[in-house]
């Protein structure tokens, strides 16, 4: 059902899907990178850990409390990453970063469900809500190197 | 009060927001200002910008009338004594830093209390962490009731003779809560601390009389009263002024400057370094003029009466949670059972209703409610009873959108 066409752009059902049921929700064990990030405005928060082995992300969770762009950018943001470099993490989140903003973006990566947060660069009040996991992806990776 | 005519001096009202006729509910984060202002602060700039105190020419005296004019009439709104003891700030985080940083640095050691509640704002809470950590003193909490009112019981258990400041918000920006300043104030002198009253929820919307409250110190803000951003008011008792250093030096605050050594301007204007902040004086001027023209009893009783339909039929919402006593100012605290409150806001917008989400700057708070953020409505004397009405509609709205959506 929708009353109004404008939110569902927004509120895509892959996005409620993820906020509902989000994929990698928990904290590693171990080596890890760890990251904690809120963002003091709103007072969503992320805590994020990765296990990074040469040079490759081959686990990611998350734990946190937010809305339900918030979570579920999250819950798709570890998805995504699993499995990649850290290199083509890190221009993976640029390409979201661009998308947030409306710019044009590297289309030749592939977002797969990632690309239902495309709505949210309408909301410039949710794009802070949207972005907080990758930034704290990418300080992670940053500070890991 | 006539509302719906209120509303008539206020061209910001008569919008729409994404298609929908705004319905303005977020006047505790800042109110909408009226016509009067608008136009004072034009009049001021188109007529007679100039600096004040020191121009012998005709708008310089101009300028300078119209300041302390302000002044004046802030005076008169805080029944204060003398207007020596209204100090224009930024607003009431500068106010409540100034107190912090100068009676408190001055005043506190090593085994001294700061007495504040569960339910300060930010810019009532790390002023005194700071001034805690600087002169060893230590910081307590007045723990809060079941409906998050406060107990007259438990302050007086909370205050002891070693308390040097108990500082306490007068309506509490999250739960609406009315605390009886009065009565904390009695508690405050008898172990010979003093009070300072956080007013920036309260001097909007509500007669103030410091000399009947018998407060130390007031803060409070101009822009959630009508008038502009960027000015504010610290009151304090004069006796206590005349102790105090000033906090920002430099122009305008001077009496004699030498090389070496400097003296200062007598009050208020010691606690003004700089050039004043003219134009936010001369709309506070104004923004008073207004109220006080309604009339301060009829915009809290109107307020009151928005309040109580407010509760009633929000709480008609099944999942709905309503923070904060029943007997409260013009504002209700709430979140949806399993809808975050931003996503609330951002349906809201959707239909045109503007309310605020998040923590409201009052993070101790929300963690001694349990909860991560809320979403809140404010009223303010243009609200009406049908602004409610579209409130209680889109809630159930969004309640339904979010139902099926899951």
């Amino acid at each position: 059902m929708s009353f109004d066409n404008r939110l569902d752009t927004l509120y895509r059902q892959v996005i409620m899907d993820h906020y509902k049921n989000p994929r990698n929700r928990g904290v590693l064990e171990g080596d890890s990178v760890d990251i904690n990030m809120n963002n003091p405005t709103c007072g969503d928060r992320i805590h994020l850990t990765m296990k990074v082995e040469d040079g490759k992300i081959v686990d990611a969770k998350f734990e946190g409390e937010g809305c339900s762009i918030s979570m579920s950018s999250a819950s798709m943001m570890t998805q995504a990453i699993k499995g990649k470099t850290v290199e083509e993490a890190l221009a993976l989140s640029k390409v979201f970063s661009e998308m947030m903003q409306g710019k044009e973006y590297d289309d030749s990566i592939d977002l797969g469900d990632i690309e239902a947060l495309q709505g949210v660069s309408k909301f410039p009040a949710r794009i802070k809500c949207a972005t907080l996991a990758w930034k704290a992806m990418e300080k992670g990776l940053h500070t890991d190197k | 009060m006539d509302a719906k005519e209120v509303r008539k001096l206020f061209p910001i009202l008569s919008q729409e927001v994404n298609g929908k006729p705004l319905v303005y509910l977020d006047s505790a984060a800042t109110s909408q200002k009226p016509l009067p202002v608008i136009e004072a602060l034009e009049q001021y700039y188109r007529e007679y910008n100039s600096n004040v105190h020191r121009g012998v020419h005709t708008l310089g005296t101009k300028a300078t009338d119209a300041y302390e004019g302000a002044r004046e009439k802030v005076r008169k709104f805080i029944n204060a004594r003398s207007s020596a003891e209204v100090i224009f700030t930024r607003g009431t985080t500068t106010a409540i830093n100034t107190v912090a940083a100068s009676y408190g640095r001055a005043n506190l050691r090593e085994g001294d209390e700061i007495v504040i509640t569960y339910m300060e704002h930010h810019s009532n809470i790390i002023p005194w962490q700071q001034v805690a950590k600087q002169t060893g003193a230590t910081l307590k909490y007045i723990p809060l009731q079941e409906d998050g009112s406060i107990s007259l019981e438990e302050v007086e258990k909370t205050v002891t003779p070693n308390t040097k400041i108990v500082s306490v918000v007068q309506v509490s920006n999250v739960l609406g809560a009315i605390n009886p300043i009065k009565e904390i104030a009695k508690i405050a002198h008898k172990n010979g601390a003093i009070m300072v009253v956080d007013g920036a929820q309260s001097a909007p919307h509500m007669k103030i009389d410091v000399q009947d409250l018998d407060c130390d110190f007031l803060a409070f803000s101009g822009h959630k009263m009508c008038g502009p951003t960027g000015i504010g008011v610290l009151y304090g008792k004069k006796e206590l002024l005349e102790k105090m250093e000033p906090v920002e030096f430099g122009g305008e605050m001077i009496d004699f400057v030498g090389l070496y050594e400097s003296t200062w301007k007598e009050l208020p204007w010691k606690f003004e370094g700089g050039t004043p902040i003219i134009a936010g004086a001369i709309g506070l001027g104004a923004a008073i003029d207004f109220l006080e023209q309604i009339g301060l009893d009829h915009i809290a009783a109107h307020e009151h009466k928005l309040a109580q339909y407010a509760l009633e039929q929000m709480s008609t919402i099944e999942g709905l949670t309503i923070y904060g006593p029943k007997e409260r100012a013009g504002l209700v605290t709430f979140n949806i059972e399993d809808v975050h409150p931003h996503d609330v806001a951002t349906v809201l917008d959707a239909e045109g209703i503007a309310v605020r989400a998040g923590h409201h700057c009052a993070q101790p708070l929300m963690k001694w409610l349990n909860v991560s953020a809320t979403a809140r409505a404010s009223f303010y004397l243009y609200n009406t009873e049908e602004d409610i009405d579209k409130l209680v509609a889109a809630l159930k709205k969004t309640k339904e959108y979010f139902s099926h959506v899951f």
